[in-house]
């Protein structure tokens, strides 16, 4: 079917649509990385001592490292040695802002946002959302905060947390991901420029959905956000990160660490779209997007849940995880990862469990176009004391012409005799007998390859929130509408 | 022969690769009309269906279609859909996930807006697919459920029959409805169809055994062997057919069984 070959082929092709670049003035330290780089962020933050010591113990981990080489190489991805002396590991925007409201902002930023449909303006009226706006590391604009604390829920900057409540940041930094745990999150604790922080006192339930838009806008300058979740006893929030980068040549390293922490009865939500600049056609350019996201339900009765829609990015590697250490805890992982071009991703969960009763549920689906590749990689461990521990495990794989790839690794580690684990992996094409059949209908290429591909979809983006899964089907629409008109 | 022409085949040729399967058919319907070709297992009656669909599958080695007066031959398969050529498929094809609703609300749009129709609003498109299932016996539920997945035999075909009321054609070639369904199923998918005649409207009826046209009562009746039609004749045809099979055709004309 020659029309539905160059269809895929515009799929394949088609650019990026979020890539332009935000002219303002900013404040970026020089080139590359030593202890007196990480000095100069710690100061340039008015950071306290013990985070500055945190930071450096995580350098000098992160340099052993370095020094020997000791990437993580075992994922499934092809790509340069980076060199992490030519990176700029902190850029603020100038003229650093201490906004009452919206109008103070520099125009050129809301007009970033605006151009990618996320006018906080009309977010604000019209959501409800409180979106905690990342741009270059530093916090631009925070609102919803006083309905929030009226709740007493915290929700800030990172650098603001570490300001206003260093006990909850020394108790909870690296509780999830140590400093030591792989060389991303080494790097990433060194020289974390800003993020989110949240913390839902016992028994609230978080009257919103908590939002953060991320952007990487320096030519050159990595990008290292921290995210910390604590949900006290009995809480409840559903957290939401959207993420689109302008286009580069360059890429660019991404390097985030989540952690996030659910007491007793307590539920958290993670809600992720991913669409970072891919790079052109031929491979070039594009976001490096190696991030470690990992919760621990270290309550009873808690609940963690990962969705994610991952559109964008050269390279992604990412395994948001959950410990399941409280008795009866339950951790999900839902995942929709597309690729084209050459972007390559390799993509899962780890579910590790650790208690009694506890229960976990991965479905991915891979949708690769193009030359590109996609895998699905996944642990289940379960421990020799997790007795009656359930695991079920879905990975399904759509494939869009014949040059992409697809590839699933799981990795199942029963250590209990009464776990049950169960693991289903599909893989295929869209096929030329359901193209024909959605032709037959009056239903052209285009828009058969977009039901076909929503339709694989469908019970992950069931699990985004409302205004977030409208946005996940445009993304995926866009993604797939190529240049066919 | 009715003078307003809804479909002229003439000597038409196609295959796959090497093979010759379609050895030069012609056949014309007329609007309003209903023919049935009748055939044994591997005569060429799903590939015929096919061809006239657009299926890339089989190439058109020679002759002529037209269809309400446009070149068939010449338009891709959504725009002769559009146009009005509805294929009931002998095997109907699951979209995992894929809405009944959003997969019909998309092909009656694509259809409406190709005659000159607005969209049908939400509330206007439910209450059609309510009244439409109902032609056919179908839960109206089914709007809820993916395309044809886990259906079961039955209840595809009569999907089938139910996105044929849906969209309206002017041409239905519905390919073996009648397989695997027990009597009962046969007789709601075959009054289903007979609501649906009219004077506007053609239906090429493929089947392999007789009783289907008991209750679909054609106009005529032709007979494809070996990828070409025949004989023809009136319903009395098919009669013949059931009580004595085809080697009675194939001795008069002569030809030797089909490998
Ligand atoms: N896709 C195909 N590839 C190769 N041969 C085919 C294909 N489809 C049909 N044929 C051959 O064409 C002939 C007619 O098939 P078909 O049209 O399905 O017959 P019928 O519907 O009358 O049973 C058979 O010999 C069959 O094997
Ligand atoms: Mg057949």
């Amino acid at each position: 079917m020659s029309s539905e070959k160059e269809f895929l082929q515009g799929v394949a092709d088609s650019e990026y649509e979020y890539g332009f670049v935000t002219e303002i003035d900013a404040d970026t330290a020089p080139r590359g990385l030593s202890e007196d780089t990480v000095r100069l962020i710690a100061s340039k933050r008015n950071e306290p001592d013990w985070m500055v010591e945190w930071r450096l113990k995580a350098f000098r981990h992160w340099a052993s490292l370095a020094e020997q080489k000791a990437y993580p190489r075992w994922a499934h991805l092809k790509y340069p040695d980076i060199d992490f002396q030519n990176i700029s590991y902190y850029s603020a925007p100038n003229r650093k802002p201490k906004y009452n409201s919206l109008d103070e902002v520099d125009p050129e930023v809301l007009n970033t946002f605006e151009r990618l449909g996320i006018s906080l303006t009309e977010q604000k009226r019209l959501m409800g959302v409180a979106v905690d706006v990342v741009m270059d590391s530093v916090s631009v604009a925070t609102t919803f905060k006083e309905e929030l604390a009226k709740h007493g829920i915290i929700f800030c900057s990172f650098g603001e947390a570490i300001e206003n409540h260093p006990e909850l940041v020394q108790k909870y930094i690296g509780s999830v991901v140590p400093y030591t745990d792989n060389f991303y999150a080494s790097l990433n604790s060194a020289v974390f420029s800003d993020g989110s922080f949240c913390y839902i006192p016992p028994g609230v339930r978080c009257p919103m959905e908590l939002s953060t838009y991320f952007r990487i806008n320096e030519a050159g300058t990595g990008q290292f956000e921290r995210t910390l979740i604590i949900a006290d006893k009995g809480s409840y929030v559903s957290y939401l990160e959207g993420c689109t980068a302008p286009m580069r040549d360059e890429n660019q390293l991404h390097a985030a660490v989540v952690e996030i922490v659910a007491h007793e009865d307590a539920e958290v939500k993670y809600s992720t779209i991913q669409n970072w600049y891919p790079g052109n056609v031929r491979g070039e350019g594009g976001i490096y997007n190696f991030v470690t996201k990992r919760g621990i339900c270290d309550g009873d009765r808690s609940k963690i849940s990962w969705t994610q829609l991952e559109t964008g990015s050269a390279i992604t590697w990412k395994y948001p995880s959950v410990i399941l250490k409280g008795n009866d805890s339950v951790g999900e992982f839902y995942s929709v990862a597309f690729t084209k071009a050459r972007q390559q991703a390799d993509t899962g969960t780890k579910m590790i469990h650790l208690g009694r009763n506890t229960s976990s549920t991965i479905i991915s689906k891979g949708i690769s176009a193009g030359e590109s590749n996609n895998s699905y990689r996944g642990l289940v461990r379960i421990s020799s004391k997790a007795e009656n521990a359930r695991n079920f495990s879905q990975c399904d794989s759509l494939l869009l012409g014949d040059r992409c790839g697809a590839h699933t690794f799981p990795y199942i580690e029963v250590n209990n005799s009464s776990g049950q684990v169960e693991h289903e992996a599909t893989t295929s094409k869209v096929g030329e007998d359901q193209i024909f059949y959605c032709n037959q209908r009056g239903i052209g290429e285009a828009e058969a390859i977009k039901l076909i591909v929503n339709g694989f979809c469908k019970e992950i983006l069931a699990e985004l929130p409302m205004e977030f899964a409208v946005e996940a089907q445009k993304l995926l629409a866009i993604e797939l509408e190529g240049s066919v008109g | 022969m009715s003078n307003a022409e809804m479909l002229e085949i003439k000597n038409l040729t196609a295959g796959i690769e090497d093979n010759e399967i379609l050895k030069g058919i012609n056949l014309s319907i007329g609007a309003g009309e209903v023919h049935a070709i009748m055939g044994p297992n591997g005569s060429g009656k799903s590939t015929l269906a096919s061809v006239l669909a657009g299926r890339e599958d089989f190439e058109v080695t020679g002759g002529e279609v037209s269809f309400k007066g446009h070149d068939l031959l010449e338009m891709e398969v959504e725009e002769r859909a559009r146009e009005g050529l509805f294929l009931a498929f002998q095997y109907p094809v699951e979209l995992p996930g894929v809405s009944m609703a959003n997969f019909l609300k998309e092909a009656v749009n694509s259809v409406r807006s190709h005659r000159g129709q607005d969209a049908l609003s939400a509330v206007e498109f439910i209450k059609l697919m309510k009244e439409r299932a109902a032609l056919v016996d179908l839960n109206p539920d089914l709007k809820k459920r993916a395309v044809n997945e886990g259906f079961s035999g039955g209840e595809k075909k009569r999907n089938e029959i139910f996105q044929l009321a849906m969209l309206e054609p002017s041409l239905a070639i519905l390919d073996e409805t009648d397989s695997g369904l027990d009597i009962d199923a046969l007789r709601i998918v075959a009054d289903g169809v007979n609501r649906l005649r009219s004077e506007n409207r053609s239906f090429l009826v493929i089947t392999h055994y007789q009783r289907l046209l008991n209750y679909i009562v054609p106009d005529f009746v032709h007979v494809l062997l070996n990828g070409r039609i025949v004989k023809s004749g009136g319903k009395d045809l098919a009669l013949k057919l059931e009580e004595h099979g085809y080697d009675w055709i194939k001795e008069e004309l002569d030809i030797a069984e089909p490998a």
